[in-house]
């Protein structure tokens, strides 16, 4: 059962809590001597490391730099996967066809973890923009697709009714009727795939890339740099949540919109 | 000449290995601008001819024609009127009204002239804009009336249009749809489970009664309409207290209400 809506400044006080609480077990294994602080850096050492890769280039490039790279791929891959995924959803839940013909591929190649798709991103791609891009989308496709053709193939039955009637072709049924009618759904889909994608990004750049957070935390494993590794994470964290409120805002305005 | 025409129309479905008879021998031919109305309880298959004749349903036996053409799949010359209003909660009003418009391929300053026509006419002014969600379901339900009309269609298909709504507003969507009839005059084949609804608006009245779905008597009420001078009066409640009318309600009750007898024994 669902418990009570806490008040909110009791929330303020948990969230609080909670980040503290974190942030003092840390930095009390970081001082407790069990572990060099080479290989668990204290969050202070984290925080100054960061400052720095801000102003001074690592591995290349400064943290923003590499940041902006790993974000133009994954902006890349992500526009790819909406731009196959929907349509395809979209002709999924319309033909019956299409899905008979595309389910089963789709089916199997979603398992495969996007990483896995790396000895061929490299052997294709090499260190070109290409083979994280590759990667990105196998992470970011699944859920785009699945949402489409859920959310189109969920429509309520007297629409497409309705559409029939009212003599839609196929295109303006999909686009006009199973497309709107699927969007919350697919934006449900996009936060998904957001954040599958940019997971996999940083995978694919410590395989695949000369630049990128990803390429920036392999550089510092090699240097054996803990809190640059960890800046790195802690770029990739903020990032992702920037993307995902995003995302959230989007999904607001279109269920206001709706009147949802 | 019959504008539909129901030709020995059978409707088995088959459940677990048994056949169930929804529909059974229906005749029915409606002529071309009349205003037929089915009544009968629910599950008598009122609503699956209606869905018949709009191509969405299919009969096992027999044929539904519309304009001599057997009807096979949904078209914009059968527009449809549904109980849950099916507009479109992404477009709005014009938008909707818009849609099948633009299926018939009717040109940007045609379409124009037909939409604003038909909205002005159902009191949706100043409303074009309004998404569907932000109306009331009598206005909701004007805007699917709109849409329907908008097409001229060669017949109209409304399906318990105005179940969905409260007895205030349905009054009133009763006697602009008698007024939009007058004005615009058209082949209408509407269902109701009301039988007030049915005697107001029809020239026929088809009563149909169920288990298997049959076609128990067909009255004309046009012309005692005609005789009585129904028309003189402008609100439902004067027509409603005609003695003609109120024998032909009885009438039909009593029709539907033997039936209801019959099952019990």
């Amino acid at each position: 059962m669902l418990q009570p809506r806490l008040p909110a400044a009791r929330v303020a006080t948990l969230t609080f809590l909670g980040a503290a609480g974190f942030l003092a077990f840390w930095s009390a294994a970081a001082l407790s001597g069990m572990t060099s602080r080479d290989f668990l850096p204290a969050p202070w050492d984290v925080v100054r490391r960061f400052a720095q890769l801000v102003v001074e280039p690592f591995a290349g490039f400064t943290l923003f730099e590499h940041l902006l790279s790993s974000f133009q791929r994954f902006g890349m891959g992500f526009l790819i996967a909406v731009a196959v995924g929907i349509p395809l959803g979209l002709l999924m839940a319309w033909f019956p066809w299409v899905d008979r013909i595309v389910s089963p591929a789709f089916d199997a190649v979603r398992f495969v973890a996007p990483i896995a798709w790396v000895p061929f991103a490299a052997l294709w791609f090499g260190t070109g923009i290409g083979g994280p891009v590759l990667i990105i989308f196998m992470g970011a496709f699944p859920p785009v697709l699945i949402n489409t053709y859920r959310g189109a193939k969920n429509v309520d039955r007297k629409y497409i009714e309705a559409a029939q009637m009212l003599g839609a072709s196929h295109l303006r049924a999909m686009t006009q009727v199973l497309l709107p009618a699927a969007v919350p759904s697919i934006v449900a889909g996009l936060r998904i795939s957001a954040g599958l994608g940019w997971q996999s990004l940083v995978g694919a750049e410590l395989i695949v890339a000369s630049s990128g957070v990803g390429y920036l935390m392999v550089k510092g494993q090699a240097a054996v740099s803990t809190a640059t590794v960890m800046s790195g994470m802690v770029a990739i964290g903020v990032v992702g949540i920037l993307i995902d409120v995003a995302l959230r805002r989007v999904q607001a305005v279109i269920e206001t919109r709706r009147g949802l | 000449m019959a504008i539909i025409d129901f030709n020995g129309v059978q409707r088995v479905f088959r459940q677990n290995g048994q056949e169930f008879v929804a529909l059974k021998d229906v005749n029915l031919q409606v002529q071309d601008r009349e205003f037929v109305a089915i009544v009968g309880p629910s599950g008598c298959g009122k609503t699956t001819c209606m869905r018949m004749a709009a191509g969405l349903e299919h009969p096992t036996g027999g044929t539904v024609s519309v304009d001599r053409e057997v009807v096979t799949r949904p078209g914009p010359d059968r527009a449809v009127v549904f109980q849950a209003f099916a507009l479109f909660p992404w477009k709005t009003v014009w938008d909707n009204v818009e849609f099948g418009l633009i299926s018939l391929g009717v040109d940007a300053a045609e379409r124009k002239r037909r939409i604003e026509h038909y909205i002005g006419l159902m009191g949706l002014g100043g409303y074009e804009k309004a998404y569907p969600h932000q109306l009331s379901g009598g206005m909701q339900q004007r805007v699917a009336i709109a849409r329907a009309y908008v097409l001229d269609p060669k017949v109209l298909l409304m399906d318990e249009p105005f179940g969905a709504l409260d007895a205030q507003t349905r009054v009133v969507m009763q006697e602009e749809l008698v007024r939009l009839a007058r004005q615009h005059p058209r082949t209408v084949l509407f269902i109701t489970h009301a039988v007030e609804e049915a005697v107001y608006l029809a020239d026929r009245i088809v009563v149909m009664t169920g288990r298997p779905g049959t076609i128990r008597e067909i009255i004309d009420v046009k012309s005692i309409r005609e005789a009585e001078q129904w028309d003189r009066h402008d609100r439902i409640e004067d027509v409603m207290d005609q003695p003609s009318f109120v024998h032909l309600r009885s009438h039909v009750w009593k029709l539907l209400r033997d039936q209801h007898g019959a099952d019990l024994h």
